[in-house]
């Protein structure tokens, strides 16, 4: 098989002198380097893809003397690895990255979220932690990074039920604006970014913007690290384009039976293969967090989107309406449709349910259940009924 | 150990401080020593912090790593999201219970072992996969999981 995907090989390269590129960066200006993050294109890599150059701006240019920097390594959507996998190979990359935000937005102190599935990784991330803060105040920086564990609740990803979480409340979304950068954790300007958008910063210091542009599309700039898992020939963690479609993706990973691919997990899309050809990977078409799961003909659809709505009425947080009692529903519909209790056109129904969800629901978990739904259900409908 | 226990919630408290953003790392500290939240540590945390019980006990049971019933010493975690499923996690809640005797959401007698599902681990290219307490472990079979199941016994 023709391998056609542009690799790239940059996101695990640690042979970076880190505090010879923070002097860079002193030197350039803070202006200046905020300009070329801007002009980089970087997008946000946890899954919104919000602009990072203006993200930083807007919290630097807030009048607060107290800031905070939030790395969000809290990973929970089905099928997704990167971050784990980042923070286990180039730790570094990441603290330093938080580093650079911290001197461009003024911030002093920062924290790294992670999930309490990867406390195991808690030793190497200490002395990673200790060994830039040593580093940083030679150069005349005060920073200081923290780590806080999750405990077990996928919502908490969502930023504003990180921070509800870090300042020792349920982890529940709460309404934007305020939009944490303006009012973050402990109310002051934060900047939460993904474990990969630092890396990705440091990326954009170290090479230039020009560079990093060359990579991707326009929508989509840079590479990308993507989680493959299911039915493929291989599996694991891979630095790709964005910019590629769903054929190219599965002519490389796939194995050569691939009925559906499922880009960004859970939340995400699925996409038949009838649409692989003309799918695009990326903000312009199937944005993903880099989540890619493969499916083979031999795997009922039905048991996957059962799979996937019994994981969101569990990480639901109860909150509010639209998503407490939506997932429960959905669930609940499209067992009674299997078990015949229900009309095959109650499916009908149950879509205009994951609609109205879309629009009621107070945050991105229930207002994306229905990307997964309505796309299995519009593709592969005979499955889910008989 | 009641005492003990008051004593040792003092001593978190004074590590980790006694505002509002200190309550997660001191439940999480609790569990750790004494596997899940007795009611009465949330009282005596509760004290500590100057918030209600029912605060405590609303915030810890939000989160799924924060057990507020009594759990086993080694916490058994068993992927079932998606890939896990494709890749047979049942076999390996079978082995478990095979050689255990207790299905997901029971402790063994002897207060050594809890099961339960989780959700997705982040490590799906390893499935199925499980975590024992820290610990994770991918790649699983039946008879892997139960060598590693044994080695717990003598912990
Ligand atoms: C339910 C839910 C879960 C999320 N989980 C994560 C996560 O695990 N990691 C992450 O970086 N962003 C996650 N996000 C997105 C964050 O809210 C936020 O947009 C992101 O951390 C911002 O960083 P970025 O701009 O670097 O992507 C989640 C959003 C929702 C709605
Ligand atoms: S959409 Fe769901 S997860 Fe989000 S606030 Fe509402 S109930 Fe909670
Ligand atoms: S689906 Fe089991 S680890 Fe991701």
């Amino acid at each position: 098989m023709a391998t056609q995907l542009k690799r790239t090989e940059l996101i695990f390269r640690e042979d970076i002198d880190y505090s010879a590129l923070m002097r860079k960066i002193m030197k350039m200006g803070k202006e200046k380097f905020i300009e070329e993050l801007i002009d980089s294109g970087l997008r946000g890599r946890g899954g919104a893809g919000f602009p990072t150059g203006l993200k930083w701006k807007i919290v630097k240019e807030y009048p607060d003397p107290i800031k905070y920097i939030i790395c969000n390594a809290d990973e929970g959507e089905p099928g997704t690895f990167k971050d784990r996998e980042i923070l286990d190979k180039a730790s570094e990359k990441v603290i330093w990255g938080m580093a650079l935000a911290s001197y461009i937005t003024g911030a002093k102190e920062g924290f790294i979220y992670i999930r309490a599935e990867y406390k195991y990784l808690k030793t190497k991330l200490r002395i990673a932690i200790d060994r830039m803060e040593h580093n940083i105040k030679s150069l005349g920086i005060n920073f200081k990074l923290d780590l806080i564990f999750g405990a077990g609740a996928y919502v908490c990803g969502e930023e504003t039920a990180l921070i509800e979480s870090m300042e020792g409340f349920r982890g529940e979304p709460t309404n934007k604006p305020p939009y944490p950068v303006n009012e973050g954790y402990l109310g002051r300007p934060t900047v939460v970014n993904n474990v990969e958008t630092f890396v990705n910063a440091m990326i954009i210091a170290d090479i230039g913007a020009e560079e990093y542009k060359k990579l991707g599309t326009k929508a989509s700039q840079g590479s990308k690290l993507f989680s493959v898992s299911g039915d493929c020939c291989k599996e694991g963690v891979f630095e790709l384009e964005m910019g590629m479609t769903v054929q190219q993706f599965v002519d490389e990973f796939g194995d050569g039976d691939t009925k559906a691919v499922q880009v960004g997990g859970a939340s995400g899309f699925c996409v038949p293969r009838k649409e692989f050809k003309n799918t695009i990977i990326g903000f312009e078409g199937v944005p993903t967090g880099g989540s890619m799961k493969v499916f083979n003909s031999s795997r009922s659809m039905y048991n996957i989107l059962e799979n996937y709505l019994i994981f969101f009425e569990e990480e639901s947080c109860g909150q509010c309406t639209p998503c407490r009692v939506g997932t429960q529903q959905l669930l609940h519909g499209i067992r009674a449709v299997k078990r015949k209790e229900k009309p095959k056109t109650y499916l009908d129904e149950l879509l205009r349910l994951a609609y109205t969800m879309k629009y009621a629901s107070k945050c991105g978990l229930g207002r994306s259940v229905g990307n997964a739904f309505t796309s299995i259900i519009e593709n592969f409908r005979e499955e889910i009924v008989y | 150990m009641i005492s003990n226990a008051e004593e040792f919630i003092a001593q978190l408290a004074d590590k980790h401080g006694r505002k509002r953003e200190s309550l997660l790392p001191i439940l999480q500290d609790v569990v750790d020593q004494y596997y899940y939240l007795d009611e009465s540590y949330m009282v005596n945390i509760a004290r500590e912090l100057d918030i209600s019980t029912a605060d405590v006990y609303g915030t810890a049971s939000f989160y799924s790593f924060l057990g507020i019933n009594e759990q086993g010493k080694h916490v058994i975690r068993v992927c079932q999201t998606i890939v896990c499923d494709m890749k047979r996690k049942e076999d390996i809640i079978d082995a478990i219970t095979e050689l255990l005797g207790i299905r997901p959401g029971e402790t063994t007698h002897d207060g050594k072992f809890s099961l339960f599902y989780t959700n997705c681990l982040g490590s799906c290219h390893k499935g199925p996969a499980m975590l024992i307490n820290d610990e994770l472990y991918g790649d699983l079979t039946p008879e892997k999981t139960k060598d590693i199941l044994v080695s717990y016994m003598k912990r």
